[in-house]
């Protein structure tokens, strides 16, 4: 039950990531159609996406605290003031504009057309947020190269299940990561149990998710993740488990990674560069992919 | 479309030629741009409303966040202590002098005037039952405080955050417009209020303190289930025959509803006496010395014991003396009043009301808006400071974690706090107001032998104590 319900929600944000970028791209096509039908029901906090709503319970304190403690000091009612935040497959804004609110300037992208309108619509109202957010239709790749080394911090939140090529994904966040810079992730684990769950109960019995919503194969686990990370040059300082009760339709923190998990990788800083970059290289010729 | 809609936010200042404009778009950022839009609007600067303002104004979390807090009345400005004490009092508990002391509020309060009681006594008019409340390490219980008092501290202390949260006094908000269920019309999502001079404003949060017939409960719908007693609270500025310690609140259950005598000072005591309509218009127009002799009367007459409740009040007694050798609080005498302060007699009808829900969407009810409740445990603005508390915590946090503060999700947490200790106290006020009301033997005897059980038996009474204390 509770998977049908992540799978949902996983399934729309995601779809973000990949849309059209002209010339390469970890966009998934087929999969941005299903999305599109459900644009404009992101901000109906009872509906489809009910659990994406309750997740900013973990997901923006997780964001939030692991950004202070970089900080020396925070201004008080805006403690993310002063950080540039990529919130990629940002859906209709359900993170981006806390993030916002937190003080911080964040550019919201998503491949989907329709939910960037939805996005854009709804901080249109809010002047604060119409000031400190800006978002884009358009894929991480086709961004990249405007915006070497830019920003503070990534949030990629039930983006990475839904990507065509994890390593090319990974390896543009990072490009567009400051130095020191955090990258946070969030998605679902490839386990028997996520695939039992996630796909034949959520799609198949249960028919909360439209089928196809999800592909198990494209499912990350915390090992392949981490190795990933590692390999591009960042450090993973914290992976936790998630956990939805679709009866409370609350989340947890969660000891077990085996469902949903949460991850924290900070870019390694100017010294370390030239080390991993070189362990980029061997690692873009290592594994392919 | 990326384009145009930045286009559109450069534009959001201004609002000059947005009105024109077709595209949907500019023409949301035009309405916005013709009202000021609020974190949070408080409506009524009552001690709740402009105590709720000030919790805002000086959290933290709230820094950069706009509030506004509107009051129908004047601004008043206490610029020295008047010598007369006025006739509306308050109790303060421990846990609201907490919340006032939190934003800074006491340090006024203190080096104004204020009156702390250590015991309370409570008795029964028809019987020889009786409570004593008091605290062994002689901390206070509570505080008689002066409405006026309250109130210019938390002026004060509003003055001093002008920069976050704006007072607009003297301006009534004639209509508040909620927005609409679905998320995605084109009309703006925040709470509309339209002011009497006719200008509106736009709030992502309004938080109704506007008194127990709340316009803010009307306009969210929110049903409320009330009555009014059949009696009207009489107060008044009572002068004591001689200077005393005076730190005892007495209360005593007369058949025609409870009596209270409150410290001030050495010398004076505040009346609040609950009594039948006809009878509190006869008490405020009766002449001074009648009227101290019938409050004299109501404390130490014992025209309405019987001989069988007093020998079955006393047989309990000696029985909880046998179990109990130790000490079970003595009665003790309430200081006999001289006169009256002239002029400080006034009359009010009571009633009690509860709204069905404290919270809707982008709504959220406090104080006297959310229930109303009979003077005689002395909680009515306890129960409001009360809800402030709660309500700042649980914004501050929803502040703190990024969320929309006019969200559902921290404003249940706050209607499940508070309507399970308001709930139980209301329902405990009315069954004593009831229970009080009778002279009728058998309910006598019962309530003879509660109280002297309850006197008794220490754990229940500091259970009370302490819910009383929040």
């Amino acid at each position: 039950m509770n998977f049908a319900y992540l799978n949902k929600m996983e399934s729309c944000r995601d779809p973000g990531t990949r849309l059209y970028s002209t010339s390469q791209t970890t966009v998934d096509s087929s999969e941005v159609r299903t999305f599109r039908a459900l644009a404009h029901k992101w901000w109906d906090e009872q509906g489809a996406y009910a659990p994406l709503h309750s997740m900013n319970d973990l997901r923006v304190p997780f964001i939030r605290d692991n950004l202070l403690k970089t900080l020396t000091e925070h201004q008080p009612g805006n403690p993310l003031s002063g950080m540039k935040i990529l919130d990629i497959g940002c859906g209709g804004g359900l993170l981006t504009e806390p993030l916002g609110r937190l003080g911080a300037s964040v550019t919201g992208i998503d491949p989907v057309d329709e939910n960037i309108q939805t996005a854009q619509h709804h901080k249109s109202f809010d002047p604060i947020l119409t000031k400190r957010i800006e978002y884009k239709a358009c894929s991480l790749e086709a961004i990249v190269e405007e915006n070497i080394e830019t920003f503070d911090a990534i949030v990629a939140s039930e983006v990475v299940e839904h990507v065509t090529d994890l390593e090319t994904f990974i390896r543009c966040c990072c490009r567009v990561l400051k130095p020191g810079g955090s990258l946070f992730i969030t998605t679902i684990n490839k386990t028997q149990l996520s695939y039992a769950l996630g796909i034949v109960f959520a799609e198949q019995i249960a028919g909360l998710v439209p089928k196809g919503t999800h592909t198990w194969e494209k499912f990350v686990s915390p090992e392949k993740l981490e190795s990933i990370l590692e390999s591009n040059g960042l450090s993973v300082q914290t992976v936790a488990g998630m956990f939805y009760n679709p009866f409370s339709g609350y989340w947890h923190w969660s000891q077990n990674t085996s469902l949903n998990y949460a991850a924290h990788a900070v870019k390694s800083t100017a010294q370390e560069t030239t080390v991993s970059a070189e362990l980029v290289q061997s690692g873009e010729s290592g594994t392919p992919s | 479309m990326a384009a145009r809609l930045a286009a559109c936010r450069g534009r959001a200042g201004p609002v000059a030629a947005l009105g024109r404009l077709r595209d949907p778009c500019r023409r949301w950022s035009g309405a916005q741009a013709a009202d000021t839009v609020y974190d949070v609007v408080v409506s009524g600067g009552g001690l709740v409303g402009a105590a709720m303002a000030c919790a805002l104004g000086y959290d933290s979390h709230f820094r950069d966040k706009k509030i506004l807090l509107l009051e129908g009345g004047p601004k008043k400005v206490m610029e020295k202590l008047p010598e007369t004490y006025s006739n509306r009092v308050s109790s303060i508990s421990p846990g609201s002098a907490t919340l006032l002391s939190s934003f800074g509020a006491w340090d006024h309060i203190s080096k104004m005037r204020h009156r702390a009681f250590r015991r309370m006594q409570v008795w029964d008019a028809c019987s020889e039952a009786l409570i004593m409340f008091d605290r062994d390490n002689l901390e206070d219980m509570g505080y008689i405080v002066e409405n006026d008092v309250i109130l210019h501290a938390l002026t004060t202390q509003l003055e001093a955050v002008s920069d976050r949260v704006t007072v607009l006094y003297r301006s009534k908000a004639v209509g508040y417009t909620r927005p609409a269920p679905f998320p995605m019309v084109d009309s703006s999502p925040w709470v509309q209020i339209t002011l009497s001079d006719g200008s509106t404003l736009q709030t992502k949060l309004l938080i109704g303190a506007d008194g127990h017939n709340s316009g803010v409960r009307q306009a969210a719908g929110i049903p409320n289930v009330s009555w009014n007693y059949d009696q009207s609270a009489v107060v008044a500025t009572l002068h004591l025959s001689e200077a005393a310690e005076n730190d005892v609140a007495w209360q005593r259950f007369l058949p025609s509803g409870p009596i209270a005598l409150l410290p001030l000072s050495d010398t004076l005591s505040s009346l609040v006496w609950s009594t039948s309509h006809e009878h509190a218009a006869e008490l405020v127009s009766m002449d001074e010395e009648q009227f101290v002799d019938a409050i004299n009367s109501a404390f130490w007459s014992d025209a309405n014991h019987t001989d069988f409740i007093d020998s079955a009040g006393t047989i309990l007694q000696q029985a909880i003396g046998l179990l109990k050798p130790t000490k079970v609080s003595a009665r003790q005498l309430p200081p006999s009043v001289a006169r009256v302060e002239a002029t400080s007699r006034v009359l009010f009808p009571l009633g009690l009301g509860h709204a069905a829900e404290y919270v809707r969407p982008r709504v959220a009810l406090i104080g006297d808006a959310a229930h109303r409740v009979h003077p005689l445990a002395g909680q009515g603005v306890n129960m409001g400071f009360g809800d402030v508390s709660s309500l700042a915590h649980h914004l501050s946090m929803a502040a703190f974690d990024g969320k929309d503060l006019g969200g559902m999700s921290h404003l249940t947490g706050y209607e499940t706090d508070r309507q399970r200790h308001n709930t139980a106290l209301l329902a405990a006020t009315d069954l004593l107001k009831r229970l009080y009301s009778t002279s009728a033997a058998p309910l006598v005897l019962l309530r003879t032998w509660g109280l002297q059980a309850t006197n008794a038996v220490s754990p229940l009474k500091e259970q009370i104590m302490a819910f009383a204390s929040q």
